[in-house]
């Protein structure tokens, strides 16, 4: 049982750093449906950069700067060209996606080198690993699952103890208000889509370097349409965006363990079970009538000075 | 330097049509850029890419051929998009779509005369795709849930449900264990027209079709209002939830009849990857086309194109066909900034206080 939690914790990571990320984006008001598209940018470069140098430090690196390259694109386009959000999210999927795929076809079926999967291999934490259970599940792990534990501390903590967060939730609640109380509106947009675009290049470098590790085109896979529904799920809230991604880890490889305890049935069938899920939670999450929990207020609208 | 930014009225036609010419030429000069970063060689592979599409009649054919499913997409999500329901489960309309007609085709007798038969596997088609579409849409009309997420979800649900009659319930045992379901018997193939199936007409009969529903009657006038404003069409007394419901069939209908297509035309068959991608590319030239059926058609042209092109640069060249979808996704990149100048003026200096 420990082993098959711990295996979802690393299951979750993906979709944890795609979701932080994404919250992050639609904090500051944008929605941003390029997180496929970016994470599968990140995966590629970060994998074709491992395989190149064996180093593990530019991977990381390339993948940030993949993400962020990706969520530049979209940045420069909805916020200061003013385009359909929706749609350019979409662009930057498909976008992303042949970039991939074009970028990754001389690399198919290749592996990460040793160099690499050694720097990120399971390195248990002294102490708290020796906790029972729960060290197995939580700190037996390796350091991107440990850095997505500080991610969603910190930004949690940013959210909701500092200055800059009050701001951040301003702009996303009502742009001009908080334009007019003089917050850089457009700095705060930027570098939140910004970071929320790096996240989602380690979310997909986590799949190509450490989880899989080899690469493959279709390595991200839906997740992260799924963690764009997660956002909605955990109700833009970076603490149960971390249990939210693991439920959802967890439901993508219950269908493989249930199959190792021998209970037989078509695991095409059970497949459909995460997307049926991300279903009834966007129309539990946008059926409820709670103050508390709602999107930001002025999620997916531009922001223009002179209309306001 | 400064400089202003302000609203401009309309714009002249000409020189809209001149900003967006720039914004494609500066596109296909970007994606030559990024060709030259990974070493390859920009004129060739364009060239590649326009002799594979129309360099010879069998390419022709096989342009035509791609470009039936994805130009019967985009009218699809037109329809949806107009009124702002953004709807990107075309891939799972187009596969369900598919299911339908293949289960006309071989579950009724083979001795069914041919036109008898291709019109029910289209009526199947359109009311699975219809389905796949009005789910969403209900929940859309009734608690205003995110359609975005929603059709996206079920496009995977769609196509798992497919790869499990393919490896299940559907598998045929004559196969020798292979998971193919069977193949349609002759009476449930389209035939050829001038040597492309025959839906190239049914797609040139849509345009028409949705460019008049669109432009000319008083349910595409309401879909248009909702899309602009659902307070002026609730205060203008229209039946929101019905405009909502009516318009996803229709859109998930045209894209169910493309996976018809695919399945009776192409494959012969049903297999879960029928949809190839169209779904998702088809929001690409109904976008580009401003919404506009007849604009579309012309988009969807260059599109198949570029589609083809991008096959037949893998296989003579062995370059990942791709590079297609990084260009379209450039084009649609540069379209989209470009917008920017057809809606807003930029005036540089600071002419505005020396008047005053």
């Amino acid at each position: 049982m420990t082993t098959f939690l711990a295996a979802c914790v690393v299951a979750s990571i993906p979709l944890l750093f795609a979701t932080v990320g994404e919250l992050i984006t639609e904090k500051a008001g944008n929605t941003n449906l390029g997180v496929e598209g970016m994470m599968l940018m990140g995966a590629v470069m970060a994998f074709i950069t491992s395989y190149n140098t064996g180093s593990a430090l530019l991977t990381v690196i390339v993948a940030v700067v993949a993400g962020a390259v990706g969520a530049f694109l979209y940045a420069f386009l909805t916020i200061s060209l003013r385009a359909n959000q929706i749609v350019t999210g979409l662009t930057l999927t498909i976008f992303g996606t042949g970039f991939a795929k074009f970028v990754g076809q001389p690399y198919l079926g290749k592996g990460v080198p040793a160099s690499v999967t050694a720097v990120f291999a399971k390195k248990p934490i002294p102490l708290l690993s020796d906790i029972p259970a729960f060290g197995k599940i939580f700190f037996n792990q390796d350091i991107f699952v440990y850095f997505a534990y500080l991610i969603c501390i910190g930004f949690a903590i940013y959210m909701y103890r500092t200055r800059m967060g009050v701001n951040l939730k301003a702009v996303g609640e009502n742009t001009a208000a908080a334009d007019a109380s003089g917050i850089n509106v457009m700095l705060y947009k930027y570098v939140h889509v910004l970071i929320g675009g790096a996240l989602c290049g380690l979310g997909g470098a986590y799949l190509s370097v450490v989880r899989v590790p080899l690469w493959q085109e279709d390595i991200v896979n839906g997740r992260g349409w799924i963690a764009v529904a997660l956002v909605i799920f955990v109700a833009w809230n970076p603490i149960k965006a971390f249990f939210g991604s693991i439920l959802f880890g967890g439901l993508s490889i219950l269908g493989m363990q249930l199959q190792v305890m021998g209970v037989s049935f078509s695991q095409y069938i059970f497949d459909m079970v995460p997307y049926l899920c991300t279903i009834l939670i966007v129309i539990f999450s946008t059926s409820s009538k709670r103050k508390e929990g709602q999107a930001p207020a002025d999620l997916s609208n531009n922001y223009f000075r002179e209309e306001r | 330097m400064q400089f202003r930014i302000s609203k401009r009225g309309d714009i002249p036609r000409k020189q809209e049509i001149l900003i967006r010419v720039i914004a494609i030429c500066l596109s296909i000069i970007f994606a030559g850029i990024i060709l030259l970063a990974f070493g390859l060689n920009p004129i060739n592979i364009f060239g590649t890419i326009i002799k594979g599409s129309v360099g010879s009649e069998i390419r022709i054919r096989q342009t035509a051929m791609r470009c039936i499913p994805l130009l019967i997409t985009s009218l699809g999500i037109i329809v949806a998009f107009k009124m702002k329901f953004w709807n990107i489960g075309a891939e799972g309309q187009i596969t369900m779509g598919a299911f339908g007609a293949t289960w006309v085709a071989l579950n009724l007798s083979d001795s069914l005369p041919m036109p008898v038969m291709i019109i029910l596997m289209m009526i199947a088609a359109t009311i699975c795709g219809g389905i796949w579409a009005f789910i969403p849409a209900i929940f859309k009309a009734k608690m205003g849930t995110n359609e975005t997420i929603f059709t996206l979800m079920m496009n995977y649900i769609a196509i798992k449900f497919v790869t499990y009659l393919q490896y299940g319930p559907w598998m045929d045992p004559t196969q020798g264990g292979f998971p193919k379901i069977a193949k349609f018997p002759a009476n449930a193939v389209l035939p050829s027209v001038l040597g492309v199936n025959i839906g190239w007409i049914f797609a040139i009969i849509f345009v028409v079709l949705v460019y008049l529903f669109m432009n000319h009657t008083k349910k595409g006038y309401e879909i248009a209002v909702v899309g602009e404003s659902v307070e002026t069409a609730r205060y203008a007394g229209m039946n929101i939830s019905r405009i909502i419901i009516v318009s996803t069939i229709i859109s998930g209908g045209l894209c169910g009849i493309a996976g018809m297509i695919q399945a009776s035309a192409i494959e012969k068959t049903l297999i879960a990857g029928i949809a190839g991608g169209y779904g998702f590319t088809a929001i690409i030239p109904a976008w580009l086309s401003r919404l506009n059926a007849i604009t579309c058609f012309f988009v969807c042209v260059a599109f198949a194109m570029l589609i083809q092109g991008g096959t037949y640069l893998q296989v003579s060249l062995g370059i990942s066909s791709a590079v297609a979808s990084v260009v379209q996704g450039l084009i649609l990149f540069f379209v989209l900034g470009s917008e920017f100048f057809l809606q807003y003026k930029i005036s540089f200096g600071q002419a505005k206080k020396e008047v005053a």
